[in-house]
């Protein structure tokens, strides 16, 4: 077996053991495999140079499609309400990715910002239709079919959680190492050398575009299940900057590295805050100072040493 | 020989400076033709207003009997006119190797997002051009660690692996040292002869010009002052006074 392989599979027996061991640690685990791949979604766009202080959006949307179909159609599964929480995301990332490709850098960065305030801002304004500040509850579904009480419930999300994880590092994984892949890496480095090849960088773009609103969707979907309940917050800028803080912390030479930024984030958070009461933040923020100075791959930047950040191998 | 390449009236002006004055100017099929003039006087333009960076102001430019005015580089690129540059223009964070990867996969207009970059692309093509350029050795590193020189080499090669009709090099030999400057193209042109590629080279050593070009333009101002074989271009008296500075 591959050396990659074998650690997956001990990481995440670790990981459910602690989960199943100490059970008031389901849901911040839940949680951070959310943030993960939500900030892996921030990585993908981050190996094209590229910034977004919205993505946050992706994951409300998704969440708010879930908690919506959830109490229209109960009997709907939650891994359909997943995959079509998921899906509300692709397609609104299809969407705006055609408009906010054409920009770079910061003014990409501040589109996103931008469009993500708009959605925040209906979102808590039409109550009818999304409960306003207040948000929407999300019914527990039944899971493959099964009624789950709520420990179970939250067990199986966990699962959920991790095998979801791990299909989308190696699938994501695979993407880096692609042409196409290759190629979005490329445009952080010479967009001219791009076009010269008669290749476009805008649907290059848009491409990886599509990738990290689904990411975000399929974060803000478990998020939502989870958490049972979905409000404008999902949406803020402060949660889109989350996002981008852990992909920096994590790096984002291979997949994996957004799921440990992830992990050490919700560490950091649940300790810090016992350790240094009211400043947590603090210590967040000295950890980012420190990993970009010390680690500027961030956390996986320790594991690839020499190779080349857009070489990908895991 | 059919005429592959043609433009008509072409005029640019940044604000006042007139960087490209009506030029007409046509080339054949086969053609190793020499732009040659002082710095400033509009040959990077000129390259940048026929591959489509820049649009003109007037005039018309024609690759291959079609109208290519206003196309953009990489619609023009698709039809076979690729163009190597003065600074070298790389993807410094991949390696070499993948860099000549990604030209192969950009020719055949294909770049799949599942399968991996090094088992798609044509691999005996890629040893071929990195053997040509003698960049074997150094495949698997960064092209950022490459000195000037081997960029250089590295930036046509990538233009090489698109196999254009006309290939565009600004400048091939600057940067490179001038011991290493035949011998740079004597490879580029060899390749450039084994693959049937027309091309035109900004140069401004006179040797290497009189080793390699087939046809000499020299550029005064925006303009074409003299056009035609070598030794009577370069034995011009005025190209002798204001381009070569004699
Ligand atoms: N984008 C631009 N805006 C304004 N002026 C420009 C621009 N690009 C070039 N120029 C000016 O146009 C003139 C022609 O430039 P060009 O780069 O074509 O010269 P060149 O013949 O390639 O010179 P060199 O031998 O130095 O490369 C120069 O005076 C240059 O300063
Ligand atoms: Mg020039």
């Amino acid at each position: 077996m591959r050396p990659s392989l074998i650690g997956a599979a001990i990481a995440a027996a670790i990981l459910l053991a602690v989960g199943f061991g100490f059970p008031w640690l389901k849901i911040p685990l839940i949680l951070a495999f959310c943030y993960g791949m939500a900030a892996l979604g921030i990585g993908v766009l981050l190996r094209a140079g590229q910034i977004s202080f919205g993505h946050a959006m992706y994951a409300c949307i998704s969440g708010y499609t879930v908690a919506f179909l959830g109490s229209r159609f109960p009997g709907l599964d939650g891994l359909l309400l997943i995959v079509l929480g998921t899906a509300a995301s692709i397609v609104a990332g299809m969407l705006i990715g055609a408009f906010v490709v054409r920009y770079r850098e910061i003014f990409f960065g501040m589109l996103n910002l931008a469009l993500s305030m708009v959605l925040f801002t209906i979102l808590g304004k039409f109550y009818a239709y999304t409960g306003g500040t207040d948000g929407l509850r999300v019914n527990r579904p039944t899971l493959l079919g099964m009624d789950l009480s709520r420990p179970e419930f939250e067990g199986a999300l966990l699962v959920l959680a991790i095998l979801a994880s791990l299909a989308v590092i190696w699938a994501v994984q695979r993407y880096f190492r692609s042409s196409a892949g290759q190629a979005l890496a490329a445009i952080k480095t010479n967009e001219t050398r791009l076009e010269y090849l008669g290749v476009s960088a805008r649907k290059l773009l848009w491409q990886g575009y599509v990738l990290s609103a689904a990411l975000c969707g399929l974060s803000g979907s478990l998020f939502g299940l989870s958490q049972g309940l979905v409000t404008p917050e999902m949406g803020y800028w402060l949660r889109s900057g989350e996002f981008v803080f852990i992909a920096i912390l994590g790096g984002s030479g291979h997949a994996v590295g957004a799921f440990v930024g992830a992990l050490l984030y919700e560490f950091l958070k649940m300790y810090a805050a016992a350790l240094v009461s009211g400043a947590w933040q603090l210590v967040l923020g000295a950890t980012l100072i420190v990993i970009i100075y010390f680690l500027p791959k961030g956390l996986v930047g320790l594991f690839s040493r020499r190779r080349s950040a857009v070489e990908g191998q895991p | 020989m059919s005429t592959l390449l043609r433009t008509q009236g072409l005029t640019l002006a940044f604000g006042g400076l007139i960087v490209a004055n009506k030029i007409d100017f046509e080339l054949s099929e086969g053609e190793r033709l020499a732009v040659i003039g002082q710095n400033g006087a509009g040959k990077t333009t000129f390259i940048n207003i026929c591959t489509g960076l820049l649009r003109p102001d007037a005039g018309r430019v024609e690759f291959d009997s079609a109208d290519i005015t206003g196309l953009s580089p990489r619609h023009i690129v698709r039809r076979g006119m690729a163009r190597s540059f003065q600074l070298p223009q790389l993807f410094l964070d991949h390696t070499v190797r993948q860099c000549l990867e990604l030209a192969g996969m950009a020719r055949e207009k294909r770049l799949p997002f599942w399968r991996s970059l090094s088992f798609t692309s044509d691999r005996r093509e890629v040893d071929r051009v990195l053997e040509l350029v003698s960049l074997t050795g150094r495949q698997h590193e960064p092209a950022a660690n490459l000195p000037e020189g081997q960029r250089k080499l590295l930036d046509v090669a990538m233009s090489l692996m698109l196999a254009p009709r006309l290939l565009i090099m600004d400048e091939p030999t600057s940067g490179v040292s001038t011991e290493e400057k035949h011998g740079v193209m004597e490879i580029v042109m060899g390749a450039l002869e084994e693959r049937k590629v027309t091309a035109i080279f900004v140069e401004h050593d006179v040797d290497i010009v009189k080793r390699y070009a087939t046809r000499v333009a020299a550029w005064i101002a925006g303009a074409i002052a003299a056009d035609g074989k070598p030794e009577v271009v370069l034995a011009d008296v005025n190209v002798r006074r204001e381009v070569l500075g004699e």
